[in-house]
């Protein structure tokens, strides 16, 4: 595994994706949403901070994913439909190189404009600071800047790693962007409901066989819902460190498992 | 030392969705490229040139059979360190200039910090692109894109250059530009393998040939073999005498007025000319030349590849069900 080659095309992920055109697009959305939380939270008198918040960061989490949708599940397929991969593989540059520079400058793109986006929430509610009075503060259930947040902020970038690494995966074989997108979302909604899907055969009344095929795939899909602390941060409710430590790990081993797999179809594939 | 070598070297592609039937296309091909010089793989459209080239550079796994690149099997990380490709109709990325391409490839040939982008200009102004480098490569004409192939083949300065159909597409400028490099390519002691159906220009390039028909190889060998194997006629030029007396000494050849007193027979490769040069001192005409007539490489394509598909034809009656 050579660092400085899969650099290289991380690097050149992140170029790609920072000049095309729709990647602007998602972010200027984005930002006009973490504003338009300001205006929202006027209109919805002693709920300001919590809206702003919660909004924030829903527009986080709902463009990263969008994000890495729509770059992920064309980042290998669409070296491939436009055959400069031809090129590109037959430099000194192995298989698996390529997947894992491909998943890390999509996730370096993905994290610089998480960045950018938490920061202007930052801004948004530095700016609410200054317009709520002392008192009202107080008695808050935590604080307007508060550093939990930057904690939400991290469990969407492990759940926007994991959702990437699903994307690049099914990149890797489908000819078909529409059915790369089909597969990704398939499984993010999936992975949305997976622990409703473990606890199946308890809550509704099946037989035993697909009962255990429901709980097998609420097993298998990544579950997507563990990353979701919003509430609880904006909330100010206990988060318990094991949790959030375990979640992350979860995320770190799931993305490895996939990529090995991406990698393993991405080597036997031929290019006619 | 040899630069490519294959040994039955067999591709099968799956075809239909519901029941996928294998369909051949490279046939237990075995040939040799000796280091240095140009060698040509010719053949019409659905030869397998492609199929061949894909497979030496691995984009493509043999379904048997085996191939060696530089000593090296396909794909071998350290192989292609000294090898350079060009895909057909090669296609970059649009966001890019010619020079970020080439500084991109360089790096992943190992190469760092300024010499990336010298090695990037060197390239680039070798195929005559210096003026355009910084413009994105969305912009060029396909055969700019072509040269930008060609410097991506090139960046890591190969012993070893592949290149799959190179002048296709280009307007005639274009093409005696990459002829006229290829050839270079090939005077600085690299091998240079390009498939083509062009055959005047792989007259012009190649040392050596190999020549495919539906998958199989039908020839190889050196040019000047394979075109002067067999002569396909005689031409003698007489001056003095009259025509129709030539015509007697020719019954089944043509006898053609060179002006004044000379004419040329031309005789048929049945004919022996030294029964014509013999009856020439009756006649009171005078031998200038005898030249045998040589096949040219398209008359050794035209040949091979008739004679595959005649055989396959063959074959196919042979084996049709009753």
């Amino acid at each position: 595994m050579n660092l400085r080659r899969i650099g290289l095309v991380a690097w050149h992920v992140f170029k790609e994706s920072v000049r095309d055109r729709i990647l602007y697009g998602i972010v200027a959305f984005a930002l006009i949403m973490v504003v338009a939380a300001i205006l929202i939270a006027q209109i919805t008198a002693g709920q300001d901070v919590k809206i702003i918040k919660d909004l924030g960061l829903a527009v986080i989490e709902g463009a990263g994913i969008l994000m890495t949708i729509v770059i992920g599940v064309g980042l290998v397929a669409r070296e491939i439909d436009r055959r400069s991969i031809f090129a590109l593989l037959t430099k000194p540059l192995p298989r698996h190189e390529f997947i894992v520079g491909k998943y890390l400058g999509l996730l370096l793109t993905l994290m610089v404009n998480v960045a950018g986006m938490t920061a202007a929430l930052y801004l948004m509610l530095a700016y609410a600071d200054t317009q709520i009075p002392a008192e009202y503060e107080a008695v808050l259930d935590a604080p307007i800047l508060d550093p939990r947040l930057l904690l939400v902020v991290v469990m969407v970038g492990a759940e926007l790693s994991l959702l990437t690494a699903v994307a690049v995966f099914f990149s890797t074989f489908s000819s078909s962007g529409l059915l790369s997108i089909i597969f990704t979302v398939g499984v993010f909604v999936t992975g949305l409901f997976s622990a409703d899907l473990r606890q199946f055969g308890d809550i509704v009344d099946v037989s035993p066989a697909v009962a255990a095929v429901i709980q097998t795939v609420g097993w298998i899909v990544p579950a997507f819902s563990a990353f979701d602390i919003k509430a609880q941060v904006v909330h100010g409710l206990p988060l318990p460190t094991w949790f959030v430590g375990g979640t992350l790990l979860y995320a770190v081993l799931y993305v490895c498992a996939i990529l090995v797999a991406a990698v393993a179809l991405f080597s036997r594939r031929e290019f006619k | 030392m040899t630069a490519v070598r294959t040994e039955r070297l067999t591709k099968d592609f799956l075809t239909g969705f519901w029941r996928p039937t294998p369909k051949r296309a490279l046939d237990a091909l075995s040939f040799e490229i000796p280091a240095g010089g140009v060698f040509g793989l010719l053949g019409p459209n659905g030869a397998g040139k492609s199929t061949t080239l894909k497979l030496l550079v691995d984009l493509l796994r043999p379904t048997s059979g085996r191939a060696e690149v530089l000593g090296r099997p396909p794909g071998d990380t350290a192989g292609r360190q000294r090898l350079g490709f060009l895909p057909e109709n090669p296609t970059f990325y649009d966001h890019l200039s010619a020079e970020e391409l080439l500084t991109y490839f360089a790096g992943l040939f190992g190469f760092t910090g300024a010499d990336r982008r010298r090695r990037a200009t060197v390239v680039l102004d070798r195929v005559g692109l210096e003026a355009d480098r910084r413009r994105p490569i969305r912009q060029y004409s396909k055969g700019m894109v072509q040269r930008v192939g060609l410097a991506q083949a090139l960046v890591n300065d190969p012993e070893l250059i592949i290149l799959d159909e190179p002048m296709s597409g280009l307007d005639p400028i274009g093409r005696r530009d990459v002829r006229a490099m290829i050839a270079e390519l090939g005077q600085e002691g690299r091998t240079v393998l390009f498939s083509s159906h062009i055959l005047s220009d792989a007259e012009e390039l190649c040392e050596r040939v190999a020549i495919l028909a539906k998958g199989q190889l039908v020839t190889s060998g050196h040019v000047s073999e394979l075109t002067s194997r067999d002569v396909t006629g005689w031409v003698l030029v007489v001056a003095g005498g009259d025509e129709a007396q030539h015509r007697v000494m020719v019954p089944d050849g043509v006898v053609r007025h060179l002006g004044h007193d000379r004419f040329a027979l031309e005789l048929a490769a049945t004919s022996r000319p030294e029964a014509v040069v013999a009856a020439l001192a009756a006649s009171g005409a005078v031998l200038e030349s005898v030249t045998p007539r040589r096949a040219t490489l398209e008359d050794v394509f035209v040949r091979s590849v008739g004679q595959v598909g005649a055989d396959v034809a063959v074959t196919g009656a042979q084996g049709a069900p009753r």
